[in-house]
Order: structure tokens, then C-alpha cells, then sequence
């Protein structure tokens, strides 16, 4: 049988090894935490705390400010310094609460009520909508909204998204290894909410001690299969990851419900399985500290608001001067200009890269060479888009479907005149996506 | 810390190819057929390809140097236009043909419309066309002091009988660079394997040429009367390494497909219906002006609107 993907994408270097072998570890916050009231696509979450106020870890700082959107809670327990603007990693200033640790992380009751089996379906969707689960691959969709289609009895598949097909993450990798109980069981929460759903644990091949490890932990699970794709990257973008586990395609203006899938990422899942047995709002994430800069690369299990630079610190710091500071991968991740920034709901790594990974290019001349259309997996023509959005011709952006782009980058990645495809075409689309909203 | 890194948007990594390393590829892969041409027609095929890799490499350095444009020569591509001009030259030419030549492939081919990647016809072909309606006698003079008489596909032409298996190796008349079947295959191998071609474009070009003269050429499924076809001229030179020319074919996969049938057909009419034997060239840049409409028409569907089998 052919291996499960789809057509395009590429294989960077993966950097995985870096990381990979180094066990989670938990990771204090020491000074002071930074909660965003946007974490999440969707409407800001509203402040339900005032300066000076004492909070617990665990206690709701700020409700969610819609149906789209989710709350937020405190993580250590100490004093709200001040609620201001603050940097997040995108670049932009987010009006943030500011929360002095007090050093004694008392924890707040949990929000338990009901053990798991007894809640109905729509008890279990609002538990975790009020845990403020979102997805931790790094869009940040609220997960309630997401485990809410409109006909729920068509939903077939639950893919647990283990692909990770990013280079040099390993969070989810080492989530799989030390702890599979807790995705299988979000796995299964999520399946107790569709009837007709299948569950689907979609690990990318370069990992087959996950898929071993999977297989053996879900083999008296008749609802869940274990399937390995084959490694390359965006495997793990949604609608690739469908495709290859489906065979089922969607265009950007659809959603994984109308190809029957509810697709959930790793972390997302754990904080699902968390929130409904635990009764645990979000508050931790794993993050990879890595990249050659990084003295010693570790996964840590950190709370949501800890500062980047506590991070790297505890990584050992740096032992060159990095070049480049991303938050997340080097495909998709954001550059940073400081690491004055706090770990949010979807901060999957700090990559910190040398000179010799991210040697800067200047662009050149396409030479039509058709490598962007080969490894697109929107099968549509980069370096055409790229030169509509460069003339702002918006109409034969929007002919050449310059909508159906992911910004995977592969574009980028692969032009041998290292012309900025991809930033090209992203612009572009930001402008046509906020003029649909007006 | 607070100081500007290096902040720019995704992909944060890129690949290691580049342009120059792209037409570096070429010339090494052109450089089996340019060997064997200097072997098999003498030091007057060096000189030529010499001074007409020299004159387009200096003529896109004067230019971009009056024009005050930045420098491209690094990335290659002039070598490599200088290069195909010149195994698309008689070794009989005399030096300054290489001069026009290669002063007309970069100066009005490509540089007057934009440069590198700008071009709608493949340098080195127009120029060679340029040449051939200029100074035909010169351009069609192919004795030299190792062959004297017809190229193989004149020969054929006229109905002489031709020995397959010199035009395989290569040892006839003909241009510089387009004798020699195998050395000009060996080097699009490498191409192949190095991922800078594919089939797509050689393979539609010559199926459909086959195909054409088996249909037309009035001797039927006759081997030796195709294999002839094929080694003989320039087309193995034009299917592997000038229809290949990323700037003007199709980006398109289909368009791919389309531009290599159409060239198949165009260059079997040329050669059976023409007044000369060859017609490779002149197929290549009538394909070369409708690119355009060629990609027009076979413009990919997107990912989850059908395109995401093909």
C-alpha cells in the first residue's frame, strides 16, 4: 500500500535529535506572568480581575468575550500587578494581565463537579470550553467551537494530530512517549461525543516508537486505529493530514466537519483529558527549547504566561549567538526581536538558530523553474500569486485561487532564487481576508 | 535584550539550491557533448566556444555596467546561453559569428526585455536563428577538415542511406554540440538525477515527434529511419537542454505536456514538409511565444477544488 500523505511539500533538515531524547521537565516560573487576552482566534477574553487583586493558580482571570473566544486563567498564585499592553510573539502589542508570582503556587479548587461518565455531551463541550481549551498546534481555534459542528451524527473521523512535521519540534513527541494515556484518553472523550466517529492516532513515520507505542496501548480499542504517514513536511497541516488519513480533500473555505473530521492536535487533546477528569482549567503547555544556539536543548513543561528568557535560561542559555529567535517552527514559527515574551496557549518552541541555518538571501530573479508549484500543497503557482501580490493585481490573485494558499512556506523554502513567496502571497491574503470581514 | 534580530517572515530556513547552482548544473551536464564536440571537430570548435561563451558573459557585464544595474554574471546563466549558442554553432564558423551571436542572445534576447527570467524566447536559440536567416552559407556550411558533404538528417533527406550508429556516438557533421546522441543523453541524465529537469517536456517532445514521422514520414514503423530522426540534428540537444529552459516553457504540468507535443509536432513538420532538414530550433521558439496561452489553458486546480491527485 502507498504511504499515507499527499502531493508536495518538503523534507528541511529536522533538528529533531536535538531534543528529542531529553525527558519533559518541569519548569517554575520564578518572575512575573503574562496572560494575553488573545491567546485564541476569536473574540479577546474579558478581565474579571483588577490590579492588586490576590489570585490562586487555577483561578479564572479574564471570561471568555464571546462564543469564539476562551478564557483565561492564572497560573501561579500571587498579585495583579498591572494590566497593560505587552509584547506577544507575533510582534503585536495584546492588552495583557500582569500577575507578580508570589512563589507559593497555591492552586485553586478545581472545577470538578461530576465525574467524566456522568456528564451529558453538552456538559462535557462546555467543561471544556470553560477550561479554556484551544487548539495547541499553534492556530489557537477554540476547541468547544470545534467539537460543535452543526450535524454532529456525521462526524466519522477524530484525528489525534501527531504528525508534528515541523522540524526540530518535539513536544508532542515526547507527550506521545511519557504520557499516551492522557491522548488516548482525550481521544476517547472526544469520540464519547460523536456516535459515529472513529478515532485516528496519525503519527508521521520518522517516529515509529510512537506509532509502536500507540498500537500497543489501543489494540483492545475497536473505535481507534493507529496510522503512520509518511514524514514530510506540512503533514501536519489539517487539510493535508485529512487527505492523507481520508482521502478526503477541502478547500480553505471549508471546514474539517464537512469532510466528516474533527482533527485535534496532541497537546490540545491532553487539555481536553485534563479538563474533563481533572476538572483542570489550561495552564501548562510543553514547549521545546532548541536550535545550535541553545546550549542544552530540553522539553519543558511549563505554565502559560512564564517569561521566554526564564526558558532559555533554563536551557542552559545560549552558546552562540543566535542569528534568529522563533517562536514555534522554522517553517511557520514567528521571528522574535526579544525574548521579553510570554509563553501563551499555543507557544509550541523557542528555536534559537545560528547564522549557518538562517543565512539571510537576497532575492533574485524567478527563473520559472516551477520547483514553488511542485512542492505547494495547495497545488497552486507560488511565483504567479507572488507577482500578482507584488502588483496588487487582486484579481488575478483571487483567479489563480491565491485564497487556497496555507503559508506553509514550502514556496520559499524551495526557490532557488530565494524570492519571498511566501511572504508575498501572506500579505496579500491578509488584505483580501480583512476585506471579507467588512 | 532588546536588539533587532534578524526579523522576517516564514520559512526561516531555506534550501541550498540556488540559481547559479542550477546553471552551474547545466554547464556541467553540457559539458560531455562540448567535449566530445572539441574531440570530434578539432581546436576550431574550442576557440569558437570559448569566444562565444566570452561574448555573452561580457556583453551582460557591459550592459548591466552602462545601465548601472547590479552585476548578474555570478548566477551563471550567460555561460550558459554562450555555451548552448556555441554547440549550436558549425565548427567552420568563423570567430566573429560567435561574437554576433552571443552579443545578440543577451543584448536583444534577453536583456532589452528585463534580464534573467524575463526573456520570451531561449537566447541562444534566437540568436542561432538570428544567425541562420543572416549568414546562412556560413551557418550551413558544416565541412570541416574531418567531415566534408551533408549533415546525416540532409543526407536522409535526399534519400542517401546514413550510418545509425556514427550518429549515435556522433561521429558526423553537424553543429559543435548536437552529434553525439550519447554524450548529449549522459549529460541530461545528470540533470535528471539532480532533479533540475524531468521528463515531462523531452519525453512528450519525442514521443510525439516519433509518433508523427511514423504517421507522416512515408517509410512507416522503419527503426533504422527513426533512430536516424531522433540522433540526427539538433533535436536531442533542443528536447534535453533548450525546450528544458525553465524562463519559456510552461510552469504548468499540463502546459508541460502540451508544449512538449507541440514542439513533437512542429519540428516533424519542419523536417518532412520543409524546404531545409532541420527544424528543431525553429520549432522551440514558435513554442516559446505561445507559452503564455499554453499556461493559460492548463492552469492547475487547487488543493480540495480537484487538484489534490494531480
Amino acid at each position: 500500500m502507498a504511504r499515507l500523505t499527499f502531493i508536495g511539500g518538503v523534507h528541511p533538515y529536522d533538528g529533531k535529535e536535538l531534543s528529542k531524547d531529553k525527558p519533559i521537565e518541569v519548569l517554575k516560573p520564578k518572575g512575573d506572568l503574562v496572560y494575553p487576552l488573545s491567546q485564541h482566534i476569536g473574540a479577546p477574553a474579558k478581565p474579571v480581575v483588577a490590579k492588586g487583586d490576590r489570585v490562586l493558580a487555577g483561578q479564572i482571570i479574564a471570561e471568555a468575550g464571546g462564543f469564539v473566544s476562551a478564557p483565561i486563567y492564572a497560573t501561579v498564585s500571587g498579585t495583579v500587578k498591572v494590566i497593560e499592553p505587552r509584547r506577544v510573539p507575533s510582534g503585536d502589542q495584546v492588552m495583557s494581565i500582569v500577575v507578580e508570582n508570589d512563589g507559593l503556587y497555591e492552586e485553586a479548587e478545581p472545577l470538578r463537579v461530576k465525574p467524566a461518565e456522568e456528564l451529558s455531551r453538552d456538559e462535557k463541550i462546555k467543561r471544556i470550553q470553560e477550561a479554556g481549551v484551544v487548539g495547541m498546534g499553534g492556530a489557537g481555534f477554540p476547541t468547544h467551537v470545534k467539537l460543535s459542528p452543526k450535524e454532529p451524527e456525521k462526524i466519522e473521523f477524530v484525528i489525534a494530530n501527531c504528525a508534528e512535521c515541523e522540524p526540530y519540534l518535539t513536544s508532542d513527541y515526547r507527550r506521545i512517549l511519557e504520557e499516551p494515556e492522557k491522548v488516548i484518553g482525550g481521544l476517547k472523550l472526544v469520540l464519547s461525543l460523536f456516535d459515529n466517529a472513529r478515532g485516528i492516532l496519525a503519527v508521521e513515520d520518522n517516529k515509529p516508537d510512537c506509532v509502536e507505542l500507540l498500537k500497543k496501548l489501543t489494540k483492545d480499542e475497536p473505535k481507534i486505529t493507529v496510522k503512520a504517514l509518511k514524514t514530510k513536511y506540512p503533514q501536519g497541516s489539517e487539510r493535508q493530514l485529512i487527505y492523507a488519513v481520508t482521502g478526503r480533500a477541502i478547500n480553505s473555505s471549508m471546514l474539517p466537519a464537512d469532510a466528516g473530521c474533527v482533527v485535534d492536535n496532541v497537546d490540545t487533546l491532553v487539555a481536553i483529558y485534563h479538563a474533563i477528569t481533572l476538572g483542570k482549567p489550561l495552564m501548562q503547555r510543553i514547549v521545546t527549547v532548541t536550535g545550535d544556539a541553545i546550549a542544552e536543548p530540553k522539553n519543558f513543561l511549563t505554565r502559560i504566561g512564564t517569561n521566554y528568557q526564564e526558558l532559555v535560561d533554563a536551557a542552559g542559555g545560549f552558546k552562540a549567538e543566535p542569528a534568529k529567535i522563533i517562536s514555534g517552527g522554522p517553517m511557520m514559527g514567528m521571528a522574535l526581536f526579544s525574548l521579553d515574551i510570554p509563553v501563551t496557549k499555543t507557544s509550541s518552541a523557542i528555536l534559537c538558530l545560528t547564522e549557518d541555518d538562517v543565512q539571510k538571501w537576497e532575492p533574485g530573479a524567478c527563473i520559472n523553474c516551477g520547483k514553488c508549484a511542485e512542492v505547494c500543497p495547495g497545488r497552486v503557482l507560488p511565483s504567479k500569486l507572488a507577482d500578482f501580490a507584488e502588483h496588487y493585481d487582486e484579481e488575478q490573485f483571487l483567479k489563480y485561487n491565491g485564497m487556497e494558499c496555507c503559508e506553509c512556506g514550502c514556496c520559499s523554502y524551495v526557490c532557488p532564487a530565494k524570492r519571498r513567496l511566501t511572504q508575498s502571497i501572506k500579505s496579500m491574503r491578509k488584505i483580501q481576508l480583512a476585506k471579507r470581514k467588512k | 535584550m532588546s536588539d533587532l534580530r534578524n526579523v522576517s517572515s516564514n520559512p526561516h530556513i531555506r534550501s541550498k539550491m540556488t540559481t547559479s547552482n542550477i546553471m552551474l548544473l547545466v554547464v556541467i551536464a553540457l559539458l560531455p557533448t562540448t567535449c566530445f564536440g572539441i574531440y570530434n571537430f578539432g581546436m576550431d570548435a574550442l576557440l569558437l566556444v570559448l569566444i562565444t561563451v566570452a561574448s555573452t558573459v561580457l556583453t551582460e557585464y557591459i550592459y548591466e555596467k552602462l545601465m548601472h544595474k547590479k552585476i548578474t554574471i555570478d548566477d551563471f546563466s550567460a555561460v550558459v546561453t554562450g555555451l548552448l549558442l556555441a554547440l549550436n554553432l558549425p565548427s567552420s564558423a568563423p570567430w566573429w559569428i560567435g561574437v554576433i551571436g552571443g552579443v545578440f542572445a543577451i543584448l536583444v534576447v534577453k536583456m532589452l526585455f528585463g534580464g534573467l527570467g524575463q526573456n520570451f524566447m531561449n537566447p541562444a536559440l534566437g540568436a542561432r536563428c538570428f544567425l541562420l536567416i543572416s549568414f546562412t552559407s556560413i551557418m550551413t556550411n558544416f565541412n570541416c577538415d574531418v567531415y566534408s558533404g551533408a549533415t546525416p538528417l540532409a543526407a536522409l533527406k535526399s534519400g542517401e542511406s546514413v550510418n545509425v550508429m556514427d550518429m549515435i556516438i556522433g561521429r558526423t557533421a553537424g553543429t559543435i554540440g548536437e552529434t553525439s546522441m550519447i554524450a548529449i543523453v549522459f549529460g541530461a541524465c545528470i540533470l535528471i538525477l539532480t532533479g533540475v529537469i524531468d521528463l515531462r517536456i523531452p519525453g512528450s517532445y519525442l514521443v510525439s515527434f516519433v509518433v508523427f514521422i511514423v504517421l507522416f514520414g512515408g517509410r512507416g514503423f522503419d527503426t533504422a529511419y527513426i533512430s536516424a530522426q531522433l540522433a540526427g540534428g539538433g533535436l536531442m540537444l533542443g528536447a534535453f537542454f533548450m525546450a528544458t529552459d525553465y524562463v519559456t516553457r510552461p510552469i504548468t504540468k499540463n502546459g508541460q505536456y502540451l508544449f512538449g507535443i507541440f514542439l513533437g509536432i512542429m519540428t516533424g513538420i519542419f523536417r518532412l514538409f520543409g524546404p531545409a532538414a532541420e527544424g528543431v530550433s525553429y520549432a522551440i521558439i514558435l513554442g516559446n511565444l505561445l507559452v503564455p496561452l499554453m499556461e493559460k489553458i492548463t492552469l492547475p486546480k487547487a488543493f480540495g477544488k480537484g487538484g489534490e491527485r494531480a
